[in-house]
């Protein structure tokens, strides 16, 4: 049995923050899930696949093509009274954006839970963008954990909260949360789950014409009014110690928070407001706590999320308080913060005395070998590169080539020797600038897109391409999996995990049902063939699709034996 | 409770993170507040894996310039990149096997002289143990517990709260069975045999 469905009730899991979230959404009675894997969410996903892969499994999972596909799947299941949940990286929300807008007007019945992981830093992304201003711009009430035992609280309460205000709830994570691990105390399995609803049709709510939308968006701001009170009433919003110095926080910014007051021993002596459902803002329960001190220092990592909105409750309502943030230097709205560097913007705030631990000096360390990421020994991609410039070699076209790219282990091909990834947006976008390129200039444009990301958002991009017509070769790298988040299946995938029994979609007959005509498949490992076939298609203008198949080699490994 | 920052850090595939999710996992059971953080992702590709472990009450997961309490790396040129996160009394763990990137092979750096740099870590921190960790794990049976080894001789030193049987129960419950005698062997070589 998976370790998560245990019904031990009261024992303590050492769960990762993502696993926690599994959890909260299995306590709550969550029967619909479907997400695109993203770092810093997979293990959600993940977990959920293996889960409902279970013999009586109590949720249903689908790992869909891409995050507006998944969010889609969950609001449905959700507006015929079925709990469901969704989650995402960051970047995925921008793609589910269209959905999440409009589903915020026309609401849910059963509780929907959408997970948001942010990464700040960029540990795994093209971007920091901060999520949390989807809340406000979507007006959808949001919560943020510091801990894996809250983050199970919180998708359980976020579930609650859904169904009691109509609405879809935001909760949302960061690297630093998504990937701690700390204690969660188990809480007891629903004995059923509500798996199957019933859809109440009623047009003048689901169905979003203008005459409609517009009755819509006033009941989501009634319901936000409503958020308000219970944000300002919530007890994920939590006010210790007492002193003229205020800090608010919230995330991952609050543990480091805690840790300086101890540290810092002066815990008592500073007003700390945490903020565990910061969306609506609890403005009231803000307003009084600015009206205790005389200064306040925001932590949060990336936008001044919270801190505009206090420098304007504070002049709303006319308190004279000191707010120190991003806008006064003592943060910065890039990366992520570290415990030393709040501790240290704490000390200056409080006025207390604070050194670093003595340090050796290091001064003398030379220039240390970096170890960056690199294709695995054996990767077929590297193989595929390899051909394609063999091929351009010959045909004396290199030095005129360009490679738009796209999302996945592939991107590696950026780096030395290969260095064959020259621009990239998002997922998909391989497709769509291959054509601005070939109408744009003379070069000879050789794009790349892995397998996941070719279903995810290469389809439409490739449609296009041919009906009007762009010149270029589009290389779909098809390892048979999508191995950058962690080997998650995808449509068109031959090797399979134990008991995967979707029908597969070959990339080919895609590409063919498209009009495409100038199609050809090749296997990497044969090198000579393979720049064969690129030899000749790169000889070529129009538009043209290369599928170089072969397995990941690590996936290969995990399931190549067991079909 | 006294609190200890513990960063482990190491090259992808040397089984990092299982280190620190067993040495959570057995002060969870000793009723030791603890956390854990890991790195995902990007990891399995050959760069450099970190985690960490808080005990006592600490909130935060990452580990600042020279807050580290004990350093565990699992090759003597990743413990000499983190010595920026030790202050002048931490206490160094460091496997002493080289794993020589391949950006020194592309000529883009040294791999620096180690006998020098370990001379330099046992003359500047309170406390190092400089071990060939590879050698015990083989001799406990399996190559790739270099990661239990280096756990056995972090609690030989008696600077956490969580003891060697407290550690053997947790490598009993949470390593698959046919790897559990290795294991504990390779925990025992660890504790015993560190020679510091
Ligand atoms: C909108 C969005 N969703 C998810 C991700 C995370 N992500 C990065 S690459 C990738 C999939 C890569 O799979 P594939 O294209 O098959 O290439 P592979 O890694 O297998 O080579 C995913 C899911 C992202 N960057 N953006
Ligand atoms: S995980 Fe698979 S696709 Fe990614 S680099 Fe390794 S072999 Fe290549």
């Amino acid at each position: 049995m998976h370790p998560l469905l245990s019904e031990d009730a009261g024992k303590n899991m050492l769960l990762l923050g993502n696993e926690a979230i599994v959890r909260g959404a299995l306590e709550a009675g969550c029967a619909v899930a479907a997400a695109y894997p993203g770092t810093p969410s997979s293990e959600i996903g993940n977990n959920l696949f293996f889960i409902s892969q279970e013999k009586d499994s109590p949720i249903y999972f689908e790992f869909s093509t891409n995050e507006k596909v998944a969010m889609e799947v969950a609001a449905a299941a959700a507006a015929a009274g079925v709990r469901s949940l969704t989650c995402m990286k960051h970047v995925g929300m921008n793609v589910a954006s269209d959905v999440l807008m409009t589903l915020a007007y026309v609401g849910v019945k059963g509780g929907m839970v959408i997970i948001t992981a942010d990464d700040p830093s960029m540990h795994s992304s093209q971007n920091e963008q901060d999520n949390r201003c989807y809340a406000r711009f979507a007006n959808l009430p949001m919560l943020e954990p510091t801990s894996p035992a809250e983050a199970r609280d919180m998708t359980v309460a976020a579930f609650e909260l859904s169904e009691a205000l109509e609405l879809p709830v935001m909760v949302r994570t960061t690297t630093r949360t998504s990937h701690v691990r700390g204690p969660v105390e188990l809480k007891t399995l629903p004995e059923e789950v509500k798996r199957k609803g019933a859809f109440e049709k009623d047009p003048r709510r689901w169905v979003p014409v203008p005459a409609v939308a517009r009755i819509r968006h006033k009941v989501l701001l009634e319901q936000i009014e409503k958020a308000k009170a219970l944000s300002e009433a919530s007890s994920f919003n939590i006010l210790s110690g007492n002193g003229p110095l205020g800090i608010v926080a919230s995330g991952v910014s609050a543990c480091y928070v805690e840790d300086a007051l101890m540290e810092l021993g002066c815990a008592d002596k500073v007003s700390f407001l945490r903020l565990g459902f910061p969306y609506p803002f609890p403005r009231k329960k803000i307003g009084a706590f600015l009206k205790d001190v005389e200064k306040v220092l925001v932590v949060e990592e990336l936008e001044p999320f919270l801190e505009e909105e206090i420098n304007l409750i504070a002049r709303d309502l006319g308190i004279d308080v000191q707010v120190m943030g991003k806008a006064t230097g003592h943060f910065s709205r890039m990366y992520e913060f570290d415990p030393f560097m709040v501790k240290r913007a704490i000390a200056d705030a409080a006025g207390l005395e604070l050194e670093r631990p003595k340090r050796p000096d290091l001064s003398g360390i030379p220039t240390l070998p970096l170890r960056p990421p690199v294709l695995c020994k054996g990767c077929p991609h590297r193989e595929t590169y390899n051909a394609v410039r063999d091929a351009l070699k010959e045909l004396d076209l290199e030095e005129k080539a360009v490679y738009p790219t796209d999302i996945g282990c592939y991107t590696l091909g950026l780096l030395p020797p290969i260095q064959m990834a020259d621009y990239l947006l998002c997922m998909g976008s391989s497709v769509g600038t291959s054509a601005g390129f070939s109408i744009s200039t003379d070069h000879k444009i050789i794009s790349f897109i892995g397998d996941s990301t070719f279903f995810h958002s290469g389809i439409s991009s490739l449609a296009n391409a041919f009906h009007n017509r762009h010149e270029f070769c589009l290389v779909i790298l098809d390892n048979s999996t999508t191995a950058m988040t962690g080997h998650q299946p995808n449509p068109g995938i031959e090797i399979r995990p134990p008991g995967y029994d979707k029908p597969r979609i070959p990339i080919e007959d895609v590409v063919r049902g498209l009009g495409i005509t100038d199609i050809h498949k090749v296997n990497p490992y044969k090198k000579k063939d393979a720049r064969s076939v690129f030899k000749d298609v790169l000889s070529r203008g129009g538009l043209s699709v290369v599928i170089a198949e072969a397995p990941c080699i690590l996936y290969y490994r995990k399931f190549g034996g067991k079909k | 409770m006294e609190t200890k920052k513990i960063l482990f850090t190491g090259v992808g595939g040397q089984g990092t993170l299982l280190a620190s999710r067993l040495l959570g996992q057995a002060a969870m059971e000793a009723g030791i507040p603890v956390r854990v953080s890991e790195v995902h992702g990007m990891a399995q590709r050959g760069g450099v894996v970190e985690s960490t472990v808080m005990l006592g009450g600490l909130k935060s997961p990452i580990i600042s310039q020279a807050e580290a309490d004990i350093l565990v790396s699992f090759e003597p040129l990743e413990a000499l990149r983190a010595l920026g996160r030790c202050s002048a009394g931490s206490t160094i763990i460091t496997n002493t096997v080289p794993i020589v990137p391949f950006t020194v092979d592309l000529g883009q750096a040294e791999y620096p002289d180690m006998d020098y740099w370990l001379d330099f870590m046992k003359n500047n921190f309170a406390r190092v143990c400089a071990l060939d960790a590879d050698a015990l794990a083989k001799e406990a049976g399996t190559t790739r517990a270099v990661n239990v080894v280096l756990l056995g001789t972090l609690i030989s030193l008696g600077e956490i709260p969580v003891s060697r049987q407290m550690m053997e129960e947790t490598i009993r419950q949470n390593v698959k069975p046919k790897f559990i005698d290795a294991n504990l062997k390779a925990l025992g070589l660890g504790f015993e045999r560190a020679g510091c």
